[in-house]
């Protein structure tokens, strides 16, 4: 099996979209791409487990391929890296699965073989995980809400940072935030294999109560797109650009 | 903190029941729950008249995960470490359910905390030269323990030793530490990388003792550092090893060995000092046989014992 580049979208929120086209439709577009869309929902801290306005959340990353998670503030940063792995492993079985399929027949999945095969094929995944290569594009919604979050947003992600470098594969991270001030989305920080200086460059927030997530999510697409779209359109189904 | 964000996964299986497996046809009667964690929930069951643990998930690729790990264990050491592989299996409820499962040892044991309590301080010395020892072993076969908090330790009984359960973390030697707990991981703490090296576990076992001391644990500081050293400082029956505790806190040991050394030394130097003061006038031997009876001795027997596996 050839290393590859797996690619996702990190889609930090603390609502609901409110502007512009539905996400969960641009998320399944994305993932029709090759791009795995993750969403992390965050709590207020007096907000119970199963607020309404986040079933969204839910619904987005399973049209997009990728995990989602509602949490409050302070087990962001566990989550952030827990997501993005089991994102990491969930596309990476996909493709296998798609393998198997073609070897065995097409009602064969992972879960079908015997605990022995199974483990094996596990191994595969696992390796897999550890030595491919991650872009990971995180959008940051940054509408009046997230004023008190946006701190432990930086930290969670300078921990993600921390959790994915410490892989044998490579990385690279970009962060957007939106709404941006002229745009639907703003660049924070631009594609780079660490995220330890973000510190200081968040931009201010916008005020108002417009969470544009549907554009968001299409123009995150739009800049995977620009470096190598064709690639990734002619493998779109295993979600790995060929290295 | 982790158990709180994600989602749970509860299965709930009633003393009773009988669960086979689908594949290898072994049947397992379920007694009582052990306990359940992040993946999964653990079962003592019975089979063929024996005990043994049942862990079972819905997630089965976390519990595959697992098993290859047991069963790397289980080829480079025997049973020391962690919990001996018996079966691994899938139980097919209905024809669209299924859940994974594996069986394992069963551990009868109690926390350290509370095996020191009852049996004194003197244990601590044996606890963490065991623990080093074990550490060694495993990190010569390539493999970083990773997730190691007190959670995952239990005392087990004749003689008493510390055995570790759930392997979750269990990560090869130069890879991204697969699973972690903040408190334990020096990363949060800013004081190193998630990479699986002997050095990640040696912090993680200052923390174990930490814990011991501290059940509530104590939260991150702008200066890390100088909060986990003043929290050390501030255990008398962790005085005697600060030094080394702290080199393990900035991950200034390659390996256990290092540390196991250090720990030894000062084991022994302070039988040594004690010993002149109270045997004073005594040429006899007796005392200093008696001496060694302490702490030391047992340190050694364990030392030595755990050779002979
Ligand atoms: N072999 C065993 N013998 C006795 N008790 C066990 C055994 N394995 C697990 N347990 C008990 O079950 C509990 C949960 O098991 P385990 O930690 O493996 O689950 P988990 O879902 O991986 O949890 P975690 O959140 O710690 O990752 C343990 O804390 C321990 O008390
Ligand atoms: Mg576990």
């Amino acid at each position: 099996m050839k290393k590859g580049t797996l690619k996702q979208i990190l889609l930090v929120t603390d609502g609901c979209s409110n502007k512009g086209e539905d996400p969960v439709a641009t998320a399944a577009l994305a993932h029709q791409q090759g791009i795995a869309v993750n969403v992390i929902g965050i709590l207020d801290d007096d907000q119970t487990e199963d607020p309404e306005g986040l079933q969204e959340v839910e619904d987005v990353a399973l049209s997009g391929g990728g995990v989602s998670q509602i949490v409050y503030q302070e087990s962001l940063a566990q989550t952030v890296q827990m997501v993005t792995k089991q994102a990491m492993t969930q596309t990476l079985q996909g493709f296998v699965n798609n393998e198997l399929k073609q070897i065995l027949g097409p009602k064969q999945t992972l879960e079908d073989l015997d605990p022995e095969k199974r483990g094996e094929v596990m191994e595969v995944v696992e390796d897999m995980g550890e030595t491919c290569d991650l872009e990971v594009l995180v959008l940051v919604d940054t509408s009046a809400s997230m004023y008190d979050k946006i701190e432990t947003v930086k930290e969670a992600l300078i921990d993600l940072s921390l959790s994915l470098n410490a892989r044998i594969g490579r990385n690279r991270f970009s962060i957007f935030s939106f709404p941006g001030r002229r745009k639907d989305v703003e660049l924070v920080f631009d594609w780079s294999p660490r995220l330890d200086e973000i510190s200081s460059v968040f931009p201010k927030l916008t005020s108002g109560g417009i969470t544009p997530t549907g554009p968001a999510i299409r123009e995150a697409m739009y800049q995977f797109g620009k470096k190598g779209l064709l690639r990734s359109l002619r493998d779109e189904k295993s979600g790995m650009e060929e290295a | 903190m982790r158990n709180q964000a994600w989602k749970k996964h509860n299965i709930d299986i009633r003393p009773g029941t009988v669960i086979q497996g689908k594949w290898h046809k072994n049947s397992y009667l379920i007694k009582k729950k052990l306990g359940q964690g992040a993946i999964g929930t653990v079962y003592l069951c019975e089979t063929n008249g024996k005990q043994a643990a049942l862990k079972i998930s819905e997630q089965g690729t976390s519990m595959t995960v697992e098993v290859n790990v047991l069963k790397a264990l289980k080829k480079v050491q025997g049973n020391r470490l962690g919990p001996y592989l018996l079966d691994v299996d899938d139980w097919q409820i209905t024809k669209h359910r299924k859940y994974s499962f594996y069986v394992m040892e069963y551990l009868q044991g109690e926390s350290l905390p509370s095996f020191i309590k009852k049996n004194g301080m003197e244990w601590i010395g044996v606890f963490i030269l065991q623990l080093l020892e074990d550490l060694e072993n495993l990190h010569q076969s390539g493999w970083v323990f990773g997730d190691l908090k007190l959670d995952n330790l239990l005392v087990v009984a004749s003689p008493p030793s510390v055995r570790w359960v759930d392997v979750g973390g269990t990560t090869q030697m130069g890879r991204a530490i697969k699973e972690y707990t903040e408190f334990y991981d020096r990363g949060y703490w800013g004081i190193g990388s998630r990479r699986a090296e002997p050095s990640y576990d040696l912090f993680a076992l200052v923390m174990v003792l930490l814990e011991v001391f501290y059940p509530d644990r104590f939260s991150k500081s702008p200066n890390p550092e100088q909060t986990l050293f003043k929290k050390i400082n501030g255990v008398k029956a962790l005085r005697p090893y600060n030094s080394s505790l702290k080199k393990a806190i900035l991950g200034k040991y390659q390996s256990s060995r290092e540390m196991k050394r250090d720990i030894t030394q000062i084991l022994s130097s302070r039988q040594k000092r004690r010993r002149p003061k109270r045997d004073k006038n005594q040429v006899n031997i007796l005392p200093f046989l008696i001496e060694l009876g302490g702490i030391l001795l047992l340190a050694l027997s364990y030392y030595f014992s755990s050779l002979l596996f």
